[in-house]
């Protein structure tokens, strides 16, 4: 199994779990285990590309309970004798192999997974990945020899990762707070994306672009470009270390001269 | 069912609520960090080859990279 593997590095690692949930593609050869007429493989595959439910199956990381996920597209590719080649876009933690498995199933003739390549993992896609071997010359590089043009060249940073979810943006002085884990209220928003949801995860970027925290929305978008004050979102998992940007908060001051 | 548009296939639409400018004392944009910044607060698109798991290729950055700490996003199954 090969294809896009996005690796965090140091504490871009916080990240990960935005990773995890995101959007996935591969490309996906499945086998048949009897003759099937190509039109209806077309035919039952066409009904995959819907919400489908799957049960992890025995040899998983999580519990194996019966979910749902939902499959974006379904595209078959090409078929030659029993393999069928197709593309497939869907949700994240959805199993390609069960998916191939069911449509055996619903076929009639049995089917599995054979080859599987994933060509997209949330923002990142198979066109700007990079080898084992090419980021371990680049690193040796710039270890080296002060060289760090390659280097720049395969490591993007970590804001890379939140590339698809909704964004909020906030003003310089709401950052430390939030590196603090407090909750981000209105009046500390510039900007975001039309797709912030309650109870969704939303990204707390800084007007420069850079990620501060993970959160979970408590509004919608439209009601918060309304609100004049209240809670926005609460932060989950800070990205930025505290004090990069200057403590303008009420309170910080007053630690301060406790600790004095 | 019709195809869906999936995250990567929906644009949203940015929402201004009011207007800021941010103090260039502090902070800097993702794409000028520093090569040693990068290395600790980037992420690598990495082709993964068959065979290792993806915890073994992980460890295998973690390795090459000098890294305390490294994860990565989505197993990716092994042959069964």
């Amino acid at each position: 199994m090969t294809g896009v593997l996005p690796v965090t590095l140091g504490d871009a690692t916080k990240v990960v779990q935005a990773l995890l949930y995101s959007g996935k593609e591969y490309v996906c050869v499945m086998k048949l285990h009897g003759d099937v007429k190509i039109e209806q493989v077309k035919k039952v595959l066409g009904e995959f590309q819907d919400n489908i439910y799957q049960r992890p199956p025995l040899r998983a990381s999580v519990k194996r309970q019966l979910r749902m996920r939902r499959i974006y597209y379904l595209d078959f590719l090409e078929a030659d004798g029993r393999k069928v080649l197709f593309r497939v876009g869907c949700e994240g933690g959805t199993y390609i192999r069960k998916l191939c498995f069911d449509v055996g199933e619903v076929l009639g003739s049995g089917a599995h997974m054979q080859e599987l390549r994933r060509t997209r993992a949330g923002p990142f896609v198979e066109a700007g990945s990079t080898t084992l071997h090419d980021a371990a010359y680049s690193f040796m590089k710039w270890q080296e020899e002060k060289d760090e043009r390659l280097l720049k060249g395969f490591i993007q940073p970590m804001e890379r990762a939140l590339g698809l979810l909704p964004k909020i943006y906030v003003r310089d002085s709401a950052v430390d707070a939030l590196c603090h884990g407090a909750t981000l209220t209105a009046p500390g928003i510039v900007s975001l994306d039309g797709s912030v949801k309650t109870g969704s995860v939303a990204a707390i970027l800084t007007l420069k672009h850079e990620g501060i925290a993970l959160s979970r929305a408590t509004a919608n978008a439209e009601q918060i470009l309304d609100m004049k004050h209240g809670v926005v979102a609460k932060t989950e998992r800070v990205l930025m270390p505290r004090g990069t940007y200057p403590k303008l908060w009420k309170g910080g001051k007053k630690q301060h001269e406790q600790e004095g | 069912m019709p195809r869906t548009a999936a995250p990567w296939e929906i644009k949203p639409e940015l929402l201004i609520k009011t207007e800021d400018a941010t103090n260039p004392s502090f902070g800097c944009k993702p794409e000028e960090r520093s090569a040693e910044n990068l290395v600790k607060y980037g992420v690598i698109n990495l082709d993964k080859p068959a065979g290792p798991s993806s915890h073994e290729v992980a460890a295998w950055v973690k390795r090459i990279l000098k890294q305390e700490h490294v994860g990565h996003g989505g197993t990716l199954e092994a042959t069964g």
